[in-house]
């Protein structure tokens, strides 16, 4: 009895000790720390329609579009820093022949159009979400934010922040070849 | 002082209701219906600002928080109940949005990890309590000396008591302490002299440890 009352708070402290740093060296969790984890994964893409930014940028697309081929779907806006900052690596997914649908966050249609023609159009379509209206259909916390979405217009994954060249290589990339594969 | 004391709760009285009132809602968000307003002022202070992270959708100045209010309305305007405003913001960010989390498998350690650690210390407690009072009702002290250990002792006390000079004061005040059980305070010459001369460590009868069942006799003969 005498034992178990030092045995017992030693064992509980070699416990909490050991989720502790399980927990810490879990880089997967790192990545994610402060990252809201999406109830969307494996669930079917939101219902909407999003209009035509300009007529001089291809555009408007719905839930529809998302069917019958992987896609990616970015959400970005030309207010926004980090968005400039992937999209070169956005347009690398875009070369690689993966369709990228660009949701235009809260944006005023001239600066989007300027943004597009300055830096280079990837995407297959671009709709306006000028209220975030669909943004918010999507879960989206932020700009900018990315899913891949599978042939059965379901989505599998969701990258929040910058798609950085590591986060490219070592997850989109990697999720893309295996949403492809079925 | 008091009246510090008195003023400043009354401060922080006033500061939690006056933050209580005031709150992100804009004029233009406000819905005509009063009910619906109130619904929808309920449901919002329950919902997590998923940029602020700590601050309601009621309470939080970020544009997704006023989309989300607006949200909320559009959804009770358009007939919902209140539970399935709060299931379509969850079905779109999770139950993270939830700022009272849901009592499921994973929170179960949430919910019933404090309750469980409250159990437990109260049990250590008590435990402790019992075995407190069972060594009090055992007889809190030292064991009373056996005859042998007295007569032991008294030998020693007169050897140091004769490797002192003359002056026999000290030897008396000395027994006299032994024999009241060390209930008095030390007489006025003896202090200095009774807690110094204990050289001997091997002194028998340990009191200390109540659980030993030797007989004084056996050790005393062992010894000698």
């Amino acid at each position: 009895m005498r034992r178990l009352v030092v045995i017992i708070p030693v064992a509980v402290f070699a416990a909490l000790v050991g989720v502790m740093v399980s927990l810490l060296t879990d880089s997967e969790r790192n990545d994610n720390l402060s990252r809201i984890p999406s109830a969307l994964i494996d669930k079917p893409a939101p219902g909407f329609a999003l209009p035509q930014v300009d007529p001089s940028v291809p555009g408007g697309f719905a839930t529809e579009d998302l069917k019958g081929q992987v896609s990616v779907i970015n959400v970005f806006a030309s207010w926004c820093v980090p968005c400039l900052a992937e999209h070169p690596n956005i347009t690398r997914i875009a070369e690689a022949g993966i369709p990228v649908y660009g949701i235009n966050h809260r944006d005023a249609p001239e600066a989007a159009t300027e943004w597009l023609r300055r830096h280079g159009n990837p995407y297959t379509a671009v709709g306006a979400d000028a209220d975030a209206r669909v943004s918010l259909e999507w879960g989206v916390t932020g700009v900018p934010e990315t899913f891949i979405v599978n042939a059965d217009g379901i989505i599998v994954y969701k990258h929040v922040g910058p798609v950085t060249e590591d986060a490219l290589e070592n997850r989109i990339l990697p999720k893309l070849r295996e949403a492809e594969r079925g | 002082m008091r009246l510090l004391l008195a003023s400043l709760a009354i401060l922080f009285t006033a500061g939690l209701t006056l933050t209580d009132r005031v709150n992100a809602v804009q004029p233009d968000e406000v819905l005509a219906d009063p009910t619906l307003e109130a619904r929808a002022r309920d449901i919002s202070a329950e919902l997590r600002c998923v940029v602020c992270q700590n601050q309601s959708i009621d309470d939080s100045d970020a544009e997704i928080a006023r989309d989300l209010r607006l949200l909320v309305r559009e959804r009770l305007v358009a007939g919902d109940s209140d539970e399935e405003v709060v299931d379509f913001v969850v079905a779109r960010y999770g139950d993270f949005v939830l700022l009272r989390p849901p009592f499921q498998p994973n929170t179960y350690m949430l919910w019933l990890g404090p309750p469980f650690m409250a159990v437990v210390i109260a049990t250590l407690f008590v435990l402790f309590l019992r075995g407190y009072q069972r060594r009090r009702a055992a007889g809190l002290g030292p064991e009373p000396l056996s005859p042998n250990d007295r007569a032991e002792l008294d030998a020693l006390v007169d050897r140091i008591a004769a490797s002192t000079p003359p002056g026999s004061e000290v030897k008396h005040g000395f027994r006299a302490e032994l024999a009241d059980g060390l209930q008095h305070p030390p007489g006025q010459d003896a202090p200095g002299d009774v807690h110094e001369p204990d050289p001997e460590d091997d002194v028998p009868g340990n009191p200390g440890s109540p659980e030993s069942d030797d007989t004084p006799d056996s050790r005393d003969t062992s010894r000698s």
